[in-house]
């Protein structure tokens, strides 16, 4: 039943270029992918390393910036890709060996600290960056020798590497070191008790987090041909945060269905609603005071609840990722 | 006057400025372990309101204890409805303290426009006043020493009251506090109003200096929140010390450096971060 | 060569002294009792035996080697493993899976991130056979909330054998237990092999003192009173401290 419902949906998202009607809705679905991409890659660390980071959108951009500024300094899109994944994975360890000095709260801060720090400097060191003008970039890559300038080749790109990431997540969830990195959540001073090395899991955790973050900026980039410090700002950062939580932490499809939920209600908004801030920082409060585990976890509830067989189980709360029993 | 000179002034100025919004904040940390992501608002916030209030008619600085006061208010009101509900769960109260920033900020733009919205140095204080052969501008001085007389005024809340010693005792050991019949959702909404009135009255009379436009709060936020980290939470001491050293930084990196003043900023909390993750004046966690 | 070594370990918290001077010598083998009032430090002299906590001053010594300085996780990998006074297992999980994550804490395939965890037949096989040691092969597939405190309490115990410890640390492994489990984990602890040094803290007396070869009496974090069973149960200081309470 399950394969049966993969199997459609893949067929859906393949043939959606002809079925979803016009270059405007083909690029709305090539954003929820690449944003799906990122709150995927975010959801390693909130939701299964329980470790929140209101800094992301750092990695993401500098991927993006990476690659704008090696493009603009002529290089190829193969030299700029590698090179950005390059530097956004250091920049990910650092990032990591900074923010994992501090536990809980302490760890949501530093990465807020640094994301900001990552946005000023995006804003203010105009030599690189251009500052608030941001750098275009003249072209898409070539896939297989296939130009990606039009809508759907480029969706069909990304929906390429957005099978490639879900994947992969897939892959980790239910390997060993998924269930280490889960373990961590739950219970880490058992975890260490239990010979787990906890500090290595999360900078692992960490790193694989900001691959899939810089590559979901890189295709911001490619989509957009253009960066600026918006894509760095807090906003940003609050945004795949609320993608992931909105669609629910604990779980792999959770974080799509945000990412979607988020890309189409922004898309909306703007059309009827001047300022989006407004919106997106009352469906924040709205969820986390009313919904704390999602949507997907709140669905599939219902499902359970309706076709009750087995007890339900309780679902980890997205909010309280890492708090141990007994405290 | 020297270009250091000017420059070591406007840095005490803006580490009184940055004391006093995370000295609240600080507190706010340390007793209820929410890292009030809308700490950045109420000083916006606050500087907004007293533009109004002083175009309306009233003077500086009544101007600016009513500002604070409506802030403190307005944060009363956040900590009793929303963060109560929240008790215990950290992370929703921080998410929902940035949730809030953004619909504040949005509010504030609708409002006030996207305009920066000046506010005048008050008439008492404008001009220059020499002190020892050098000439500085009074107000810069007025704001250091009402920075200085704050951090006097909060350690003798904290040392030498009741409420202080209440406090402090909810700092250190919740659980206590409330067996010693401390009431500790009291103590919270009290010191959540005393750091949104510090935050609203820093937002005000920063105002002839840094004026108040959209973005001030995404721009005073992370230095409170470098400031916190540098001094380590809540530490009044720590605060002060950390505020000066981000002001010194800051005012510095931006007038030699003025591309990397955020790089020259992340230094040092790099630093910290690595050789005493519990800031400088911080307890080291178990 | 001695099982577990600590020499004048030392610990403070803030101003009080909680671990003061303890020197301890567990034999090979040796089947080692911890007792003392509450508050005597018992549980913060096995923090400091598995590294969560760093000490003051002192030394900590298993089978020869200075492991002082060694990681918590990493002493895990030389042979010791313990039990918490609370069980804090993963109670979504079932009763396989928590063991199974208890032998990958000793496994190179922890790291792994493309295996099926599931899949890794071998160590299941070897998850399953730690449960029926202890007799809870039956409820191997049931998720660890719907199993009672003592079923729990083995499961743990399960899970620190199946690391084939040197060293077995169990602190208050009886707490909370009813009668007849407390005579199941007695049965359970007494069946353990000879190749396992264990240690045990407890504040209940009765149980215990089956198990007993050695006591360590702790009171206020310094050692008042060791011996064998039968001396130190006759010891003045002994009935002193716990009848004075």
């Amino acid at each position: 039943m399950k394969r049966l419902a993969l199997a459609a949906a893949l067929v859906l998202l393949a043939a959606l270029p002809f079925w979803a009607g016009g270059s405007f809705y083909i690029n709305i679905a090539s954003q929820i992918l690449l944003y799906a991409i990122f709150a995927l890659g975010l959801n390693v660390l909130v939701g299964y390393g329980g470790l929140v980071s209101l800094g992301h959108a750092g990695l993401f951009g500098i991927a993006a910036y990476s690659a704008a500024r090696l493009l603009a300094a002529g290089h190829g899109h193969l030299a700029a890709i590698a090179g950005a994944l390059t530097l956004a994975l250091l920049a990910a360890a650092l990032f990591a060996a900074l923010a994992l000095r501090g536990t809980g709260i302490g760890f949501v801060m530093i990465t807020l600290a640094i994301g900001q720090i990552v946005w000023g400097v995006a804003y203010r060191w105009i030599s690189i960056t251009n500052g608030d003008n941001g750098i275009t970039v003249g072209s898409r890559p070539q896939l297989f020798g296939l130009s990606l300038a039009a809508p759907a080749r480029f969706y069909w790109a990304t929906l390429l590497v957005f099978l490639v990431a879900l994947a992969s997540m897939q892959m980790l969830v239910a390997s060993p070191f998924g269930a280490s990195l889960r373990g961590t959540r739950d219970q880490p001073r058992r975890m260490a008790a239990l010979g787990y090395h906890v500090w290595m899991i999360r900078f692992l955790a960490f790193l694989f987090s900001g691959f899939w973050s810089g590559i979901a900026g890189l295709l911001f980039l490619y989509y957009n041909q253009f960066v600026s410090p918006q894509a760095v700002a807090l906003t940003a950062s609050a945004e795949v945060l609320l993608m992931v939580i909105s669609g629910g932490s604990g779980t792999l499809l959770g974080p799509v269905v945000g990412a979607g939920l988020v890309v189409v209600v922004k898309n909306v908004a703007s059309a009827y609603i001047e300022r989006w801030n407004f919106v997106l920082g009352a469906i924040f409060v709205a969820i986390v005071i009313f919904m704390p585990e999602g949507l997907v976890p709140g669905v599939v509830g219902l499902w359970r609840r309706a076709t009750a067989r087995t007890p339900s189980r309780d679902l980890v709360g997205v909010v309280e990722p890492g708090k141990e029993a007994g405290r | 006057m020297s270009l250091w000179l000017v420059l070591a002034v406007n840095s005490i100025t803006f580490g009184g400025l940055l004391f006093l919004l995370a000295a609240g904040f600080s507190l706010i940390f340390g007793l209820m372990r929410i890292p009030n992501l809308t700490h950045g608002s109420f000083f916006m916030l606050g500087g907004y309101l007293a533009a109004s209030l002083i175009e309306w008619g009233l003077g500086f600085w009544p101007a600016a204890v009513l500002s604070g006061l409506l802030v403190a208010a307005f944060g009363g009101v956040i900590e009793r409805l929303i963060l109560r509900r929240l008790a215990g769960a950290e992370l929703a109260q921080v998410l929902v303290t940035l949730g809030l920033s953004f619909m504040v900020a949005d509010v504030c733009l609708k409002i006030w426009t996207g305009d920066p919205v000046r506010i005048d140095t008050p008439a008492g204080l404008r001009g220059a006043t020499a002190v020892g052969g050098l000439v500085f501008p009074t107000y810069r001085l007025a704001i250091s020493l009402v920075a200085v007389a704050f951090a006097v005024a909060l350690w003798a809340l904290l040392d030498r009251t009741r409420l202080g010693a209440m406090i402090r005792a909810g700092v250190d050991d919740p659980e206590m506090a409330r067996v010693a019949g401390i009431r500790v959702s009291h103590l919270f909404t009290i010191v959540f109003c005393l750091g949104a009135w510090l935050a609203g009255f820093a937002g005000v009379i920063g105002g002839p200096i840094l004026s108040v436009y959209p973005g001030l709060d995404q721009e005073m936020l992370p230095l409170a929140l470098v400031v916190v980290i540098l001094g380590g939470t809540g530490s009044l001491v720590g605060s002060l010390a950390g505020g000066f050293v981000v002001g010194f930084l800051y005012n510095f990196g931006q007038a030699m450096f003025p591309q990397l003043a955020y790089v020259v900023l992340f230094l040092p909390m790099l630093l910290v971060l690595v050789v005493r993750p519990q800031g400088l004046f911080g307890r080291p966690a178990v | 060569m001695t099982a577990l070594a600590v020499n004048r370990l030392s610990k403070s918290f803030g101003g009080l002294l909680v671990t003061a001077s303890v020197n301890l010598v567990v034999e090979p083998g040796e089947r080692r009792l911890i007792i003392g009032p509450n508050g005597a430090g018992k549980t913060t002299l096995f923090n400091l035996i598995t590294g969560e906590l760093r000490p003051d001053r002192g030394t900590v010594t298993l089978f020869g080697r200075d492991i002082t300085r060694t990681p918590g996780w990493h002493r895990v990998h030389l042979g010791i493993s313990r039990t918490y006074q609370i069980i804090t297992l993963f109670p979504h999980d079932t009763l396989v899976r928590n063991v199974t994550l208890s032998l990958l804490g000793r496994s190179r395939l922890r790291w792994n991130p493309v295996a099926r965890l599931d899949g890794q037949a071998a160590l299941v096989g070897r998850a399953r056979a730690a449960l029926a040691r202890v007799g809870l092969e039956h409820l191997a597939d049931r998720p660890l909330v719907q199993t009672s405190y003592g079923e729990r309490r083995r499961v743990e115990i399960a899970m620190a054998l199946a690391q084939e410890p040197r060293v077995l640390l169990l602190d208050e492994p009886f707490a909370g237990l009813s009668l007849e489990e407390r005579r199941d984990v007695l049965q359970l602890v007494a069946g353990i092999p000879r190749d396992v040094t264990i240690v045990m803290i407890e504040h209940d007396m009765d149980v215990a003192l089956d198990f007993a070869e050695r006591i360590t009496v702790l009171h206020f974090g310094q050692v008042v009173v060791e011996g064998t069973r039968g001396e130190v149960v006759a010891h003045p200081r002994t009935r002193e401290i716990y009848l004075g309470e």
